[in-house]
């Protein structure tokens, strides 16, 4: 295994400072882009999302429409700014292909797509900065989004990933982190209903550490909702100050 | 039980009440508990919880006014754009009551692509090619759209244009406007002159922003009065 630059755990403390349980500075915002129907910008410490949904509208080609339901499609990207050391080459890798299919898989269950027969929802996330956890803050900005849009979702859905480092359960991987940690599970949950729709995993974990990183991650996503409802409430109650005065 | 007050706003999710309580609007029944299925204000309107959505799109029902804009001319009739999910078709034979000999005459005679229609909608099927079909035959002043101009503003709050009962647009019309209001969230209007159209263009964003904080009658009719003043309508 490849060792770090710096020791990853020391003494409880990871190596920017955070406690294992703890999120980074969580920065959200919403309605970003007046262009799209709805949009939102969210930043988990270096790692920053933006999300932009439009639609629903008329599906083009018409022939790929579903009788039943819309069809979602997701893009996931990432700038060619957004890493640290190689630009990254701004063709869809195959890896982000996949991102965005993980994504729409997550974001679906949430959506009451059978109300819009024969149509499409596209949502478009750019990573503006990339520093570890990219596809769980792309998941909450695609969510705060599409409410934003004014969606029909059954909740929001809240990403955060958590991980194994040293043996110890960790919240919401940096980029050192999820290069050299021995696990990274990405989860995916609704807040209010308690569900969750994306759960991925990959490094090796005991029963216990799972069970143990199952709670923290809903931990976390309860945190991270806090702030996507300041958020969401912020359009509307910074206007009514307005019109207060 | 209710778990939500009048004038909250709720969001995708929130609870809103026990499924014995009778609600309506955006919202959605999981394991017996009414919940928003949309960013939405709450009102209680005797008895009832409604949430009203504060965002989202057009859905075409049938008898809807809507504004649209065409967008193609075809052999048999035009493809209108008026904000929905779904395709809007224009046929000739509800464009007008005379005949046209389509092999003589030019559709674009009649309307052209650009033109702004205000139309009703006919009908919604989605085994068809363009699932709204149009009309301009049923319903009164309906037709191409030769002056005046077009405002457009979230079709959610279409309702709050007309208000309860039609007061919202009854005063509006204090303005002495001519005034249209489509479904989807396109307004047409002719006013006397620039000074009303600039009031109107102001009270319909103010609409579109301010509809979630209470009082929003009284401000608009605060920013008619100053028009009528004389003044600018700018505060």
């Amino acid at each position: 295994m490849k060792q770090p630059p710096v020791p990853l755990l020391v003494e409880g403390r990871r190596a920017d400072g955070r406690a294992p349980d703890q999120m980074r500075d969580v920065r959200i915002s919403v309605g970003v882009i007046s262009n799209a129907d709805g949009s939102a910008m969210v930043s988990y410490g270096n790692t920053t999302a933006v999300a932009a949904v439009y639609g629903p509208r008329e599906m083009h080609p018409r022939h790929l429409s579903l009788p039943d339901k819309a069809v979602m499609r997701v893009r996931y990207h990432m700038a060619p700014f957004s890493t640290k050391d190689e630009r990254k080459n701004p063709a869809p890798s195959r890896r982000e292909i996949e991102i965005s299919k993980v994504l729409r898989e997550a974001l679906e269950p949430a959506i009451f797509l059978e109300q819009f027969p024969r149509s499409r929802i596209d949502v478009f996330v750019e990573i503006v900065q990339a520093d570890g956890s990219t596809r769980v803050a792309s998941l909450t900005a695609a969510s705060l989004a599409l409410a934003d849009a004014g969606v029909p979702m059954r909740d929001l859905v809240i990403g955060v990933s958590v991980g194994l480092v040293n043996g110890v359960v960790v919240l919401d991987l940096n980029g050192l982190e999820d290069n050299y940690g021995e696990g990274d599970m990405p989860v995916g949950y609704m807040p209010n209903l308690g569900r969750i729709t994306l759960l991925q995993l990959d490094g090796a974990w005991s029963r216990d550490r799972f069970a143990e990183a199952v709670k923290l991650a809903v931990k976390g996503a309860e945190y991270v909702y806090g702030k996507a409802r300041e958020a969401l409430k912020a359009k509307y109650f910074e206007i009514a100050e307005e019109v207060a005065k | 039980m209710k778990y939500v007050s009048p004038r909250q706003v709720i969001f995708p999710g929130d609870p809103v009440a026990t499924s014995d309580e009778s609600v309506e609007g955006a919202v959605y029944i999981d394991e017996g508990k009414y919940r928003a299925s949309s960013i939405g204000l709450v009102e209680f309107r005797d008895n009832k919880i409604v949430v009203v959505p504060l965002e989202g799109s057009y859905r075409p029902k049938p008898g809807d006014v809507v504004i649209g804009y065409v967008t193609d001319v075809l052999a048999s009739g035009w493809e209108v754009d008026v904000r929905a999910p779904l395709a809007a078709w224009l046929p000739v034979n509800e464009a007008t009551a005379k005949y046209i000999d389509l092999e003589k005459t030019s559709l674009t005679s009649l309307l052209n692509v650009g033109d702004a229609v205000i139309a009703a909608v006919k009908d919604v099927d989605l085994t068809d090619e363009f699932p709204v079909m149009l009309t301009l035959r049923e319903g009164e002043r309906l037709g191409k759209i030769e002056s005046g101009l077009v405002v457009e503003l979230s079709p959610v709050k279409v309702p709050r244009v007309i208000g309860k009962k039609g007061t919202m647009i009854s005063t509006i019309s204090e303005l002495g406007c001519d005034v249209i209001v489509g479904q989807n969230g396109r307004i047409w209007a002719k006013c006397p002159g620039p000074e009303a159209e600039l009031a109107l263009l102001q009270v319909i964003e103010k609409i579109d922003r301010e509809s979630h904080v209470a009082g929003l009658t009284d401000r608009v009719r605060a920013l008619i009065e100053r028009y009528k003043g004389g003044g600018s309508a700018r505060p």
